[in-house]
């Protein structure tokens, strides 16, 4: 289902990604991670295909790890659902190099097209806001997302949260490498760390 | 409650408390991120560690954030322990399918409630499941019982997972905690 004047989630990605240099982006459960897998496969990208709820976490762990490493998780509201309490997380250690961007479709793509809460009620940014995360906007416009990707190379000034409201229509699926040790092994390789 | 650690090195090694020794063996295995839901068996420890500038303690709203935690930090090429109660593990179980997912160093320092001489009958159906939760979930379980015994379990813990990727997690008995923290 298509609603006019909404962002496409393929074109919002790619232009997040455009100018990606040394950032590591984790993808979310669901259709995140086809979306940075259609952006370009890399060393540096974090795919999920589970772990529903954990990508803002797995994000933090990474910056903690990583702190003048940009680190961009890019997720859906249902995956950020299941994981809101990570905000409050994030909130109290706020990580400077940390940024959240939500892929809000109102919908639970992969099971149907069933309606989440943010079709309704929940309000991420704000609740992101509320949890710590000073810096939390809502975008609607392509010309944003172009002027909010530069920042998150800042690592000093994070974390920032960002909520984009876009189309619901399914794509069709970009696969990712589903095999979790080559993936974590290939950042992990890139950045200078051997097998153990 | 035990004695933190004196100035005098000799001294706090003759006096060192259980928790001490989990925390010198942590330091030893260079672990950085400490991930954590509040236990009163973990107070004396989680002070240490947040006292240590080269370890982040990261409080958690739920433990499976840890869970995910652990396997970031290890992909940005630092080590972690969760430290959790026993009734936290039910909350990790989906997300403890990452162990296995990424062959990563997971190691969790659980507290354990629900066994001997438990108060409270809530705590029971958690604590008595929760090394077969772990089991079933592909991770091995070591137990510490006795004081004296936690530095070598703790130790041997460690060197799997953080040595073999072999995804562990260490039972605090109750047995242990009440004998050392529990002062009514």
């Amino acid at each position: 289902m298509s609603k006019a004047n909404l962002l496409d989630r393929r074109r919002v990605v790619s232009t997040l990604l455009e100018d990606r240099r040394g950032a590591i982006v984790v993808g979310g459960l669901g259709a995140s991670t086809y979306d940075i897998a259609a952006a370009g496969d890399h060393d540096r990208n974090f795919y999920l295909w589970g772990a529903m709820g954990g990508a803002v976490m797995i994000g933090l762990g990474i910056a903690l790890a990583q702190p003048t490493l940009p680190v961009v998780v890019i997720t859906g509201d249902g995956e950020m659902l299941m994981g809101m309490g990570s905000l409050a997380t994030v909130g109290l250690q706020k990580p400077k190099n940390l940024t959240i961007v939500v892929l809000d479709n109102e919908v639970y793509g992969e099971t149907g097209g069933q309606a989440s809460h943010t079709a309704a009620t929940v309000d991420l940014d704000g609740v992101a806001r509320a949890c710590g995360i000073a810096d939390s906007r809502a975008m609607a416009t392509l010309s944003e997302i172009e002027a909010f990707a530069p920042g998150m190379h800042d690592v000093a000034s994070g974390p920032r949260f960002a909520s984009v409201k876009i189309d619901s229509a399914n794509l069709e699926r970009v696969l990712s490498s589903r095999d979790g040790t080559f993936t974590v092994n290939r950042i992990r390789g890139s950045l200078g760390f051997h097998p153990i | 409650m035990h004695a933190r650690t004196g100035t005098s090195e000799t001294a706090s090694e003759i006096a060192a408390s259980w928790p001490e020794e989990i925390f010198r063996t942590l330091q030893r295995f260079d672990v950085r991120q400490v991930p954590y839901v509040p236990d009163a068996g973990h107070s004396e420890l989680i002070e240490r560690v947040l006292g240590a500038s080269s370890m982040r303690a990261v409080p958690l709203t739920t433990e499976e954030e840890g869970v995910a935690l652990l396997a970031g930090a290890w992909a940005g090429g630092q080590r972690g322990v969760l430290l959790m109660q026993s009734s936290g593990v039910g909350n990790c179980v989906n997300m403890l399918s990452l162990a296995q997912i990424f062959r990563f160093p997971f190691l969790t320092l659980v507290t354990m409630r629900g066994e001997w001489g438990e108060f409270n009958p809530w705590q029971v159906p958690m604590g008595s499941s929760t090394a077969g939760v772990f089991e079933l979930c592909g991770i091995k379980v070591l137990r510490a019982s006795h004081a004296e015994e936690v530095r070598e379990v703790v130790e041997a813990a460690a060197g799997q997972a953080y040595n073999a990727c072999t995804p562990t997690a260490v039972l605090l008995s109750q047995r242990l905690i009440g004998a050392k923290v529990f002062t009514k």
